[in-house]
């Protein structure tokens, strides 16, 4: 479905994203872990095709189309979305007008004007928030972070998208609507839709089909969950900061601690 | 009296093209007034509601009195219109409002042939202690060169009073606006005034609105939503002053600017008591990028996304 080959991104001097390359299959659900400034946000942007974003290098291909020169609005009427971490608030435009605005381009609703859907309430309840309180309601500050967040995902959900790209969507959740982010993934997943589902928590990322650790800019591990979050949780969080490891350490099996204090590689990527 | 029977006629379609509902003019419940040029083409009152208009040269001097404890239930409907391309309209308006008593007024000002209307509102407003008065006013003026829209509001509210002004200009030209709003809030007292205003064209926008949290815990917010596309050009002064202990201000103003728009804000916050508070937040400029950027990912393209946005921030909450 997804093919990202050889990305590259800087912004100024600051490189971004350098060189990452990874497939996301019909159905599956990939995970991108990394700590905080590892890139992974930036590259849900370049995905997705935000302006400021747009790779200097590289392809990123969808179910076969060169999409690296489409807009933002051309690569989600194909069926890419973005759920953002911090998601925006709006003046006027009531909750369930925002949650149907994407609904006319796939699956049931497919052909329906923008934002003239009805059903709403289905994904305000599939996110556990009451229809009845919420619908009416302006998506703006008098929301919460939460609120406005579950919101975010159920407009995402309703778009009934081919690849969903949910940037930290368990970020300033309560723990009881994670259960509804879990299910949301399920439901994607149950009629052959993709999630890239990008996060820091290692206890997300173990519901993925596969999963990349990201560093600085690096997607420079890509494998099984679980071997990931060991691999983070040995190697990445003892790791004081932003070092990582060159393009020529990840080549020869070492992490940029390891080479720069020259011990011997226990784990290699 | 035929003339006068169809520029009433013609007065209600105008008001049903601003979304108005003429069916309000035939309801008992409902008071009314509707104004064209100098003449009353249509009154009625509700209990407790004493409205005296009188026809001047140019426009109309209009009596509005709320008897104390009287809350009149449904909104007043005001239509004030001037249907010729040209003309002149006066509308002073001296309102009383009784203590404990309440009103809400709905005011549709309809232009919608305009070529050089001009439109002047003087009003001198007093809301006597816990009274009531909401002031919404919608203007309509077709799609040709606007109109002249100069409406000057003084208002006092009383301990406890209330008061929650809306104007709004988001259909058709504006032409030239000029509003000039001055609050004097007793103790105890919330002030809500909000201005919505889309300018294109030459259009030339400028709202004043100033508030003076006199009393004590007085409560008011100042609130400005102006959008300006092809050379229009908007300046909002929006004025704050808390001089009463524990009172409390905001003012919020957001501008959004395409094209070859200009758009100025200016918010002046005064505090002279130690124990009161105001605050203030402006942004100017071009449509948000992330709120742009969310419908993007939901299929719109840039032009839907950016009408969505500003229509959005324009309509009335």
């Amino acid at each position: 479905m997804l093919a990202v080959s050889n990305i590259n991104l800087k912004k100024g001097d600051h490189q971004i994203i350098s060189d990452v390359s990874f497939e996301v299959a019909d159905g599956e659900v990939f995970g991108i872990l990394g700590a905080n400034g590892a890139g992974k946000s930036s590259l849900a942007y370049a995905l997705m095709g935000c302006p400021d974003y747009q790779p200097d290098h590289g392809a990123i291909t969808f179910d076969g189309i060169d999409v690296s020169g489409k807009s933002m609005d051309e690569r989600a009427r194909l069926g890419i979305t973005l759920a953002w971490q911090e998601p925006a608030r709006f003046e006027g435009i009531d909750v369930a007008g925002f949650i149907t605005l994407g609904c006319g381009w796939h699956g049931p609703d497919a052909g329906a004007k923008t934002g003239s859907v009805p059903g709403a309430d289905q994904y305000l309840e599939a996110m556990r928030l009451a229809p009845e309180e919420y619908r009416r309601r302006e998506v703006d500050r008098t929301l919460s972070g939460g609120e406005r967040k579950k919101i975010e995902l159920a407009s995402v959900l309703a778009m009934r998208p081919r690849l969903a790209i949910l940037d930290e969507p368990d970020s300033g959740i309560d723990m009881i609507s994670r259960d509804a982010i879990i299910n949301m993934i399920d439901t994607i997943r149950g009629y052959g839709g993709s999630v890239i589902l990008i996060t820091h928590e290692e206890e997300v990322i173990l519901s993925a089909d596969r999963a990349a650790l990201m560093c600085s800019g690096l997607a420079f591990k890509v494998g099984e969950p679980r071997e990931i979050v060991d691999y983070y949780r040995r190697i990445c969080r003892p790791c004081p900061g932003k070092i990582y490891p060159s393009a020529e350490d990840i080549a020869a099996g070492k992490s940029k601690k390891e080479s720069t204090s020259s011990a011997p590689v226990e784990d290699s990527p | 009296m035929k003339a006068h029977a169809r520029d009433y006629e013609l007065m209600l379609e105008a008001y049903s093209g601003v979304s108005g509902d003429p069916t309000v003019f035939a309801n008992d419940d409902i008071a009314h007034l509707v104004v064209h040029e100098n003449m009353v083409l249509g009154a009625h009152l509700v209990p407790g509601l004493e409205v005296e208009p009188v026809e001047t040269p140019s426009g109309i001097d209009i009596t509005l009195r709320v008897l104390p404890g009287v809350k009149i239930k449904k909104p007043v409907h005001l239509c004030f219109g001037v249907l010729p391309e040209s003309g002149e309209q006066n509308i002073n308006i001296a309102a009383e409002v009784g203590s404990d008593a309440g009103v809400s007024l709905l005011a549709h000002c309809v232009f919608p042939n305009s070529v050089s209307v001009r439109h002047n509102m003087q009003a001198k407003i007093i809301i006597a202690d816990n009274g009531f008065y909401g002031y919404d006013e919608v203007h309509f003026h077709g799609e040709r060169a606007g109109a002249t829209v100069i409406p000057r509001a003084k208002i006092t509210l009383g301990e406890g009073a209330s008061l929650r002004t809306g104007f709004q200009l988001t259909s058709g030209r504006v032409g030239e606006l000029d509003i000039d709003y001055e609050v004097e809030a007793g103790p105890g007292s919330v002030t809500e005034m909000i201005a919505r205003v889309f300018g294109y064209g030459s259009d030339k926008i400028s709202i004043r609105e100033k508030c003076v949290l006199a009393g004590e815990r007085a409560r008011g917010i100042i609130k400005s939503r102006v959008a300006v596309k092809g050379r229009a050009t908007s300046e909002v002064f929006s004025e704050m002053s808390a001089v009463g202990a524990r009172s409390r201000g905001h003012v919020d103003c957001i501008e959004i600017v395409q094209e070859e728009g200009t758009a100025r804000a200016v918010p002046v916050v005064d505090v002279f008591d130690s124990t009161a508070k105001v605050t203030h937040e402006a942004a100017i400029g071009s449509v948000d990028r992330k709120q742009l950027e969310t419908l993007m990912a939901r299929g719109l393209n840039q032009e839907q996304a950016v009408d969505l946005i500003i229509r959005g921030m324009l309509s009335p909450a």
